[in-house]
């Protein structure tokens, strides 16, 4: 260790630069949000588990003809069963079971982009926790439904 | 039935309410630092800090000291059983004697010994004695390597410290520290003896193994240092111990420096307090700026720089003195 005046004035300055610095961010506002109390807006871009969009002409109803492009383009085979109808006068198919198994979903999103019907989007839901493997069986069409009634 | 106010005359009776008081204060004054402590941090990384358990989070030490009460005292195996439990007790014993001789304003102090300072250095280099008992006792390597390193830090670091004081006892005229305040009536010790204040100032914050010099307990490499084996109650003594060691160390600084209980306007005890708790956030205010020194650069400060400014200092003081 070999002092010069010069290395000691240095050292010095540093030291009262670095107590500048964190004397300043002790004054500064906090940047940490306080989760259970304040919720940040999730980013559009977010993955969460997929849903099924509704319809721009008709919010009450989901754009989903049951085609079953996804389950087969699905490589996690997580989208596990779409079934549908044809209801009299009506060209396309409806719906009426949707079950995805989000346990093996990766998010991929491939799902979302092969829908020939953009029916299919990502949620912003991301509080979801379970205590067992079947918590996270969900059917989109009655997640749907309950989105509908709450709006 | 009226009280026969002569009781409190007697020394004995004096000295015994006085440390009472002085554990009562030193219990709340731990309390309060672990709090400030903790918010402190949390301002100065842009977080809040403690917040849930009561208004600002001021219950938090309450709700940690509850916890350490209802924690089993755990023995590990093998170690030193008498030297392993004495160490908690010890490290606290030196801790309520210093405040005994404080004065924390001009009628509030328990007893003027006119060898005041002499007793605090003297009963706190048995801190240096309860850190080996602690590190030896525990039998565990990382114990006794913290142990080791405090007891070379603080036999480096007492001398500058000591050589500061005395700079100051010179030019009072008097070891009692109320003669050492009264003394400050015109000016600060801090104005004529700057070289003095930061030597102490630096020492002691090593003497009270804080950050930058927090080696004895260097979490990243010796897990805990001394009380890694310590648990419970045992290892809240320790932490109640440094807590009330920096106040302490503030106290002297402000005592010997800072004019003691002298400043306008405000009654004494808050001037006292005041100082005494501002070098206290100045120490807190290292800890979350400076990185942990290298040992080898510990004890280069100390030997190599700052004993020879204390030497320096106390020449130069001595021969004015006599001028």
């Amino acid at each position: 260790m070999t002092v010069t005046p010069a290395s000691f004035i240095k050292g010095t300055v540093s030291l009262a630069a670095g107590m500048g610095v964190t004397l300043k961010s002790f004054f500064q506002p906090v940047v940490t949000s306080q989760y259970p109390r304040e919720v940040l807006e999730i980013t559009p871009r977010f993955r969460g588990h997929i849903k099924l969009l509704a319809s721009p002409e008709n919010p009450l109803e989901n754009m989903c003809i049951a085609c079953g492009i996804c389950v087969r383009n699905c490589p996690s085979g997580s989208i596990k069963k779409v079934d549908g109808e044809k209801r009299e006068g009506e060209k396309r198919k409806r719906v009426t079971v949707y079950m995805l198994d989000f346990t093996t979903c990766s998010q991929c999103g491939i799902c979302v982009e092969s829908c020939p019907s953009k029916a299919i989007g990502f949620s912003g839901d991301f509080n979801i926790a379970g205590l067992k493997r079947e918590d996270f069986y969900f059917d989109l069409v009655k997640e749907f439904d309950k989105r509908k009634k709450a709006s | 039935m009226s009280i026969d106010l002569r009781f409190f005359d007697l020394e004995i009776v004096k000295i015994a309410v006085g440390l009472l008081a002085a554990f009562v204060f030193v219990v709340f004054n731990a309390l309060i630092l672990t709090w400030a402590e903790r918010k402190v941090a949390g301002h100065m990384q842009l977080r809040i800090g403690p917040k849930e358990v009561g208004p600002y989070g001021l219950i938090q030490p309450l709700a940690d000291a509850l916890k350490l009460l209802g924690k089993e005292i755990l023995t590990p195996r093998n170690v030193d059983k008498p030297i392993f439990y004495l160490g908690p007790i010890m490290i606290f014993i030196p801790v309520l004697v210093a405040f005994v001789v404080i004065p924390f304003d001009s009628f509030l102090q328990v007893k003027d010994i006119n060898v005041g300072i002499l007793v605090i250095l003297a009963f706190s280099s048995f801190t240096v004695l309860a850190i080996l008992m602690a590190g030896w006792g525990s039998n565990n390597k990382y114990s006794l390597i913290g142990a080791i390193r405090s007891i070379a830090q603080s036999v480096a670091y007492e001398i500058p410290l000591l050589l500061s004081l005395l700079a100051v006892v010179m030019m009072a005229n008097s070891l009692s520290l109320k003669d050492v305040v009264e003394a400050q009536k015109g000016i600060w010790f801090v104005v004529l003896q700057p070289v003095a204040f930061v030597i102490y100032f630096i020492a002691s914050v090593a003497e009270t193994n804080r950050t930058p010099f927090d080696l004895p307990e260097a979490e990243s490499e010796l897990v805990a240092g001394y009380h890694t084996e310590y648990s419970g109650m045992m290892f809240a003594l320790f932490f109640l111990a440094e807590y009330t060691n920096m106040f302490i160390v503030s106290a002297i600084t402000v005592t010997f420096f800072l004019g003691g209980y002298q400043g306008p306007f405000l009654p004494g005890i808050v001037w006292f307090l005041l100082k005494s708790y501002f070098l206290v956030f100045v120490m807190m205010w290292f800890r979350w700026t400076f990185p942990r020194v290298r040992f080898d650069q510990l004890l280069n400060i100390s030997w190599k720089a700052l004993i020879p400014l204390a030497f320096l200092n106390l020449l130069v003081t001595g021969g004015l003195l006599k001028l």
